[in-house]
C-alpha cells in the first residue's frame, strides 16, 4: 500500500472506520509519509536512511472520556478492531473535565504545501546533493559535516460530527558545517524549503567555506553590550531553542491568564493591546504565504488562518485552547502553523554596510531558558562571528555568551533586512543595539 | 518503519525538561497491552528471534556484507501527565521491529523495517547492503572494527522489584493526585506532575557470533510546582528532585533509608523517591523564592548538591569525553570537543585538581546506562576518563577503538529504538566520592562567602564545551560556615578546566547518589538517550556568579 494517500483515498479509509464507531463521538487521524536522511562528516557520509509509514489513529468518546488506538493494519477486519480497542480504553479513562466536543464541519482556505520535485528525491539525488557540498570542500583542504532530510506526508481528519479536512505537504532541511583543517575557523548555513529545486546544497556549501576560511584566528573583544547584527538562523533554529520562536510559542493566553508568562500583567490580566516592542516589529501566521506555505488545519481541526500576534509594537492575539477560550467567551484562535516577522528591503551586505561599529553574528547555540517571567535567555555565538567597523568586516572575533530576553531586544531595534525562509518561517536580519554579552568563549 | 510521534510540550510543563517536545515511540496500545508485553506475554520467543537474526545475517552476507549485525527490538512506553486536580494524558506506546546494520565494501549502511518476517528481514538486509555500497563512492577510508569474540546465547536483565507496567493505571493518577493536593494544600498554584515509563526489549545479533537478549527498564517520576504573586506580577517555579532511574516502580517507595538528611529541612533522595515529602516541601520552598534576596554578582564558593552537579559533570565532562564528538562527527549538531586527541596524549592534561576522579561505567546498579551489552554486543564494564585530575580516556564504539590505540571498544553504542542506528552514546560518568569521612554540614561550615545550590536548573554550554552556565532550583547564601537564606537570580559562569581545577572538597560515599537524564539528545537525525551521574555533594571555589533578573 501507498504511504501517500490522495484526498479521496484518505476520505474513504475514514469514512469506513466511522461507520463502525459507537461512541457518544469518534474522531479519525490518518497519516503517512516517507522520510530519507544523508549525514556526512570528516568528509564522508556516516549515516544515511529512508524510511515510510501509513498509521491511523482512532479516538472514541463517552461522555468526557476519551481513548485513542492507532494500527498500521488497514483490511476492514483491523480497522473495525481499532475502532472497538478505543472505544473500551475510552470507557476505562477518567473523566477529562476540560473535554471539548468535536468540531462539526469547518471551511479552509486554499493552502499549496506540496511539492512534487522533493516527494520524487531518490537516495541517488542525496548523494548527488552530498557531492556537490562535499567535492568544493575536499578540493579546498576543508572539512565538512552535513545533514538534509526530506519528507513527503499527508494528513487526513475527519470525525462524526462531519468534520473532514486533507493536507499533503513536502519540506527540505538542509545545514552545513565547515571547518578549517587545524580547527581554528568554523562557518555554517542551512536552508529549508518546500519545493528541493529551490535548495542549492552547493551555495550554502560556498557561504559555510567562506566563513569558515574569514573566522579563522579570531580575536577577543571584552564582554559587554554591543550593537549586533542577528541572522535569521541566529533568531530561527531548526535544531534548538531559538530567540524568536521562543517568545511566539511563549503567547499562550491561558499562562498569560494565570500569572505566570510574559503577557501576564501585574494586579491580574493580561498584556493584551499593550505596545510592548518597537513600533516597527509586526509578526503574524499566514498559511497561504507561498514562500512558507503550511497546512489550512491545525491538529484538532481549527482552521488556519492569517492571524496577526503582534501589530506595529502591539500585542493583537493570542493562542488559545478550545477549552480555555470557551471559558473566557472568546474566539479559539489556534498557534500559528508558521510566523512572519515583516521587515525591510535591505541586504545583509546593506545592514552591514551601515554599521559603525558592530558585530555580525551567523548562529547562536543551546539556546535556554534562563528566567521564564522576563523570557530571559542564554546561548552562546557559533560559527561565524565577526567585527563590524565602519560599515565593513575587519577581523573574526571569539564567541561570546549571550544572556538577552527577545521581549527587550525587539525593543533596541535598529533596522530591519529582508526577510528570508527559515524554519518554515520567514524572519528578516535584524540590527539590535545593546545586546548583552556576559562572557567569552574559546570554542571555535 | 514508523515515524516518531512527539508530545508537544506547551502546556503539559515537564518538570526538568527544557526542550519542545518529548518522543514517544511507535504505536498506542492500551494500558493492559503494556502489561501482557512488558511481562513478555506478547511476541516472539528467542528461539525465533534467533532464528529470523539467522536470516538477515545470512541476506547480508550473500549479497556481499562483510560484518552484519541485527536488533529485532520492541520498545514499552507509559507516561502519565497531569495538571492540578486533572490528568491530562496517557500515553502507552509500543514499537517493534528489526533494524539491521552491514559493513559492505568498508562502508556502514543501515535499513529499518517493522515486517518482522522472513522475506521482510532479507529485504531489509539487501537493502542495508545497497546504501552502504551506494555511499561507498563517497567513502575516504574504510571503516576499522575493533574485534569482538562473540558471546554465545546470553540474556541480562535490570534487577527491578516491580515492574511498573504491573501497576495498575489507577494507583499512578493516585499517587499523582496525592502529589498535587499536597503541594497545593502547601501554597502551590499550579502543580503538574509526570511519571514516565521505559521498558526496552532488545535482542542483538551479529556475525561475530553473538545472541543478546535484554530487558531493560527505566523509571522518572517529576513535577512542576509554579506559584504566583499577582500583586507584585511575579511567579516562581521549583521543580522536582527526583532522579531517573534505572529501577522499577519500587523507586517510589520512600524508603526512609534512603534519605540524606541537608540543612534547612533538605532532603537528598537515593535509590528510593518520597514524591509527596518532595511536593511539599517545593511548595513552602517555592513560595520562599517570590521573596527571595536577589543574589549580588562576584565569586563565590559553591557547594553544589549532587543533584545540581550531576548535569554540570554532564554537560562538561560526559560530553567532551565522546570520541565522536572529538572526532568531528558531530561537528554539524551538537559540536566538537576541546577535550581533543593531542591534550590526551600528553597524558599531563589537568582536567581538574587532583581531587577529581571520574569514571565512565555501564555497571553501576540503579543506573539508567546499566545493561549487560551494549548495542553493537560488546560487554560492559568501567573504566577511567580523568584520574587524580589527568584526562586518561574517551567513551568509544567498536569502529572508533583503533584511533586510541585500543584493542577492544569500551562498550558505549546506543540506538534508542530498532529503526535508528547505533551510534557513541555516553555511558553513566560520575564523580567518585571524597576518602575522608565529611557531609555536607561539615562542608558548609568551613565556607565564608559561598551559594549552596540544589536541583536542576537552566544550562547552557558553547559546542567545544569550554564556557557554560547553570542555574538551578534552590540556592542558600552561605555566610561564616552558615546559610543565612535564599537567593534568587542566581546562574554560574565558567570555564570547563578553570572549574574542575576548582575542585576544592568532596562529601564521602554516605552523601553519594545518582542525577540522570532521561532524553538527552544527539545525532541527526536526533535520538534520545538516557545516562546517570552520581557524585557527592562538592566546592568549587571562586567561581564567577551572575544576576539573571530583569526588566521587561
Amino acid at each position: 500500500m501507498a504511504t501517500i494517500l490522495t484526498k479521496e483515498e484518505a476520505k474513504r479509509i475514514i469514512d469506513k472506520v466511522l461507520s463502525y464507531a459507537k461512541a457518544d463521538e469518534t474522531s479519525v487521524n490518518l497519516s503517512g509519509g516517507r522520510t530519507g536522511n544523508i549525514r556526512y562528516a570528516r568528509n564522508s557520509v556516516s549515516t544515511s536512511g529512508e524510511s515510510t509509514n501509513l498509521s491511523l489513529g482512532v479516538t472514541s468518546v463517552f461522555g468526557k472520556r476519551s481513548g485513542t488506538a492507532t494500527i498500521n493494519e488497514f483490511d476492514d477486519a483491523s480497522l473495525e478492531k481499532t475502532v472497538r480497542r478505543a472505544e473500551e480504553i475510552a470507557k476505562l479513562a477518567p473523566e477529562n473535565p476540560e473535554y471539548m466536543p468535536a468540531l462539526g464541519p469547518q471551511t479552509y482556505l486554499s493552502t499549496d504545501p506540496y511539492s512534487e520535485s522533493t516527494a520524487k528525491m531518490t537516495p541517488d539525488f542525496r548523494a548527488q546533493a552530498t557531492f556537490e557540498s562535499l567535492d568544493p570542500c575536499r578540493k579546498k583542504n576543508l572539512t565538512a559535516a552535513g545533514y538534509m532530510e526530506d519528507s513527503t506526508r499527508f494528513n487526513a481528519i475527519g470525525n462524526s460530527k462531519g468534520l473532514s479536512a486533507y493536507n499533503r505537504e513536502t519540506s527540505v532541511e538542509f545545514s552545513i558545517t565547515v571547518r578549517t583543517a587545524d580547527g581554528l575557523g568554523s562557518g555554517y548555513a542551512t536552508q529549508d524549503v518546500t519545493d528541493v529545486s529551490k535548495l542549492s546544497t552547493k551555495n550554502m556549501t560556498e557561504v559555510a567555506m567562506q566563513k569558515a576560511m574569514a573566522s579563522a584566528n579570531a580575536r577577543a573583544l571584552e564582554p559587554g553590550k554591543y550593537t549586533v547584527i542577528l541572522e535569521p538562523a541566529a533568531l530561527v533554529s531548526n535544531v534548538d531553542a531559538s530567540l524568536l520562536v521562543a517568545m511566539v510559542r511563549s503567547m499562550d493566553a491561558r499562562n498569560a491568564d494565570e500569572g505566570r508568562s510574559f503577557l501576564s500583567k501585574k494586579g491580574g490580566g493580561t498584556r493584551l493591546g499593550e505596545k510592548l516592542f518597537d513600533e516597527r516589529v509586526t509578526i503574524y501566521s499566514d498559511p497561504t504565504n507561498p514562500e512558507v506555505p503550511n497546512g489550512a488545519f491545525s491538529g484538532d481541526g481549527r482552521p488556519q488562518e492569517k492571524v496577526t500576534w503582534i501589530e506595529k509594537g502591539v500585542v493583537k492575539n493570542m493562542p488559545y485552547s478550545r477549552y480555555w477560550a470557551e471559558k473566557k467567551g472568546v474566539h479559539a484562535t489556534p498557534p500559528g502553523g508558521n510566523f512572519i516577522m515583516e521587515g525591510g528591503t535591505q541586504s545583509l551586505a546593506d545592514l552591514i554596510k551601515g554599521t559603525e561599529k558592530g558585530i555580525l553574528v551567523t548562529r547562536l547555540w543551546y539556546i535556554r531558558p534562563v528566567d521564564p517571567q522576563t523570557l530571559l535567555y542564554t546561548g552562546l555565538t557559533r560559527d561565524g562571528t565577526f567585527y563590524i567597523e565602519n560599515g565593513q568586516i575587519k577581523f573574526p572575533v571569539k564567541n561570546f555568551r549571550f544572556n538577552e530576553s527577545p521581549v527587550i531586544m525587539l525593543n533596541n531595534l535598529e533596522a530591519m533586512g529582508k526577510p528570508v525562509r527559515i524554519g518554515g518561517n520567514l524572519v528578516p536580519p535584524l540590527k539590535i543595539r545593546d545586546f548583552t554579552f556576559t562572557s567569552l568563549s574559546d570554542a571555535v | 518503519m514508523q515515524r516518531r510521534d512527539f508530545i508537544q510540550l506547551s502546556g503539559l510543563g515537564i518538570g526538568g525538561l527544557l526542550t519542545a517536545s518529548i518522543p514517544v515511540l511507535g504505536n498506542a496500545v492500551s494500558p493492559e497491552y503494556l502489561l501482557e508485553a512488558s511481562g513478555r506475554g506478547i511476541g516472539i520467543d528467542t528461539a525465533t528471534k534467533k532464528r529470523l537474526s539467522d536470516i538477515a545475517l545470512n541476506a547480508a552476507k550473500s549479497k556481499g556484507a562483510t560484518y552484519t549485525d541485527v536488533r529485532i527490538g520492541r520498545y514499552l512506553q507509559q507516561f502519565v501527565f497531569t495538571r492540578e486536580m486533572k490528568v491530562q494524558n496517557i500515553a502507552n506506546a509500543e514499537s517493534f521491529g528489526v533494524g539491521i546494520r552491514v559493513i559492505a565494501n568498508g562502508t556502514w549502511g543501515f535499513s529499518a523495517t517493522s515486517d518482522v518476517t522472513p522475506d521482510g528481514i532479507a529485504r531489509c538486509a539487501a537493502t542495508a547492503v545497497a546504501i552502504a555500497k551506494a555511499n561507498s563512492r563517497l567513502q575516504t577510508e574504510p571503516v576499522q572494527l575493533a574485534p569482538q569474540k562473540g558471546v554465545g546465547e546470553v540474556t541480562w536483565k535490570t534487577p527491578i522489584k516491580k515492574n511498573a507496567f504491573e501497576i495498575p493505571v489507577k494507583e499512578k493518577i493516585d499517587l499523582l493526585m496525592k502529589v498535587n493536593s499536597e503541594a497545593m494544600k502547601n501554597g502551590a498554584a499550579f502543580m503538574t506532575s509526570n511519571l514516565f515509563f521505559v521498558n526496552e526489549q532488545k535482542y542483538f545479533a551479529s556475525t561475530d557470533g553473538s545472541y543478546i537478549d535484554q530487558d531493560v527498564h527505566r523509571i522518572w517520576p517529576t513535577f512542576t510546582v509554579s506559584v504566583v504573586d499577582r500583586a507584585a506580577g511575579k511567579f516562581k517555579t521549583r521543580d522536582a528532585i527526583s532522579s531517573p532511574m534505572g529501577m522499577g516502580y519500587e523507586y517510589l517507595d520512600g524508603l526512609e533509608s534512603e534519605k540524606i538528611k541537608a540543612p534547612n529541612g533538605l532532603v537528598g533522595y537515593r535509590n528510593s523517591y518520597d514524591m509527596v515529602e518532595d511536593a511539599i516541601l517545593a511548595a513552602k520552598q517555592a513560595k520562599e523564592k517570590l521573596t527571595a534576596k536577589s543574589v549580588q554578582p562576584g565569586k563565590y564558593d559553591l557547594v553544589l548538591d549532587p543533584n545540581h552537579l550531576g548535569l554540570t559533570i554532564h554537560e562538561s565532562v560526559g560530553h567532551p569525553t565522546e570520541l565522536d564528538r572529538v572526532l568531528g562527527y558531530e561537528a554539524n549538531y551538537a559540536g566538537t570537543s576541546f577535550a581533543t586527541l593531542d591534550k590526551w596524549k600528553t597524558k599531563t592534561f589537568n582536567y581538574g585538581s587532583k581531587l577529581v576522579n571520574i569514571v565512565a561505567d555501564k555497571t553501576q546498579p540503579h543506573t539508567l546506562g546499566t545493561v549487560g551489552y551494549d548495542d553493537e554486543g560488546v560487554p560492559c564494564k568501567e573504566w577511567n576518563l580523568i584520574k587524580d585530575g589527568i584526562l586518561v580516556n574517551y567513551q568509544a564504539i567498536r569502529d572508533q577503538a583503533a584511533i586510541l590505540g585500543e584493542k577492544e571498544s569500551n562498550g558505549c553504542c546506543y540506538a534508542d529504538n530498532w529503526d535508528s542506528v547505533q551510534f557513541q552514546r555516553m555511558p553513566n560518568v560520575s564523580l567518585q566520592p571524597g576518602t575522608e569521612k565529611r557531609s555536607v554540614f561539615d562542608m558548609i561550615k568551613g565556607v565564608d562567602k559561598g551559594i549552596y545550590i540544589i536541583g536542576r536548573g537552566s544550562y547552557s554550554i558553547d559546542q567545544q564545551r569550554y564556557n557554560f552556565q547553570f542555574g538551578g532550583q534552590l540556592f542558600y547564601e552561605i555566610k561564616n560556615g552558615e546559610i543565612v537564606g535564599m537567593l534568587d537570580d542566581v546562574a554560574y559562569q565558567s570555564n570547563t578546566q578553570e572549574f574542575w581545577n576548582s575542585c576544592a572538597q568532596l562529601c564521602d560515599k554516605d552523601d553519594y547518589r545518582t542525577f540522570g537524564s532521561f532524553f538527552d539528545g544527539k545525532g541527526q537525525p536526533s535520538q534520545v538517550s538516557a545516562v546517570s551521574h552520581g557524585s557527592a555533594t562538592t566546592r568549587f571555589n571562586g567561581v564567577n556568579v551572575i544576576n539573571t533578573g530583569r526588566k521587561i
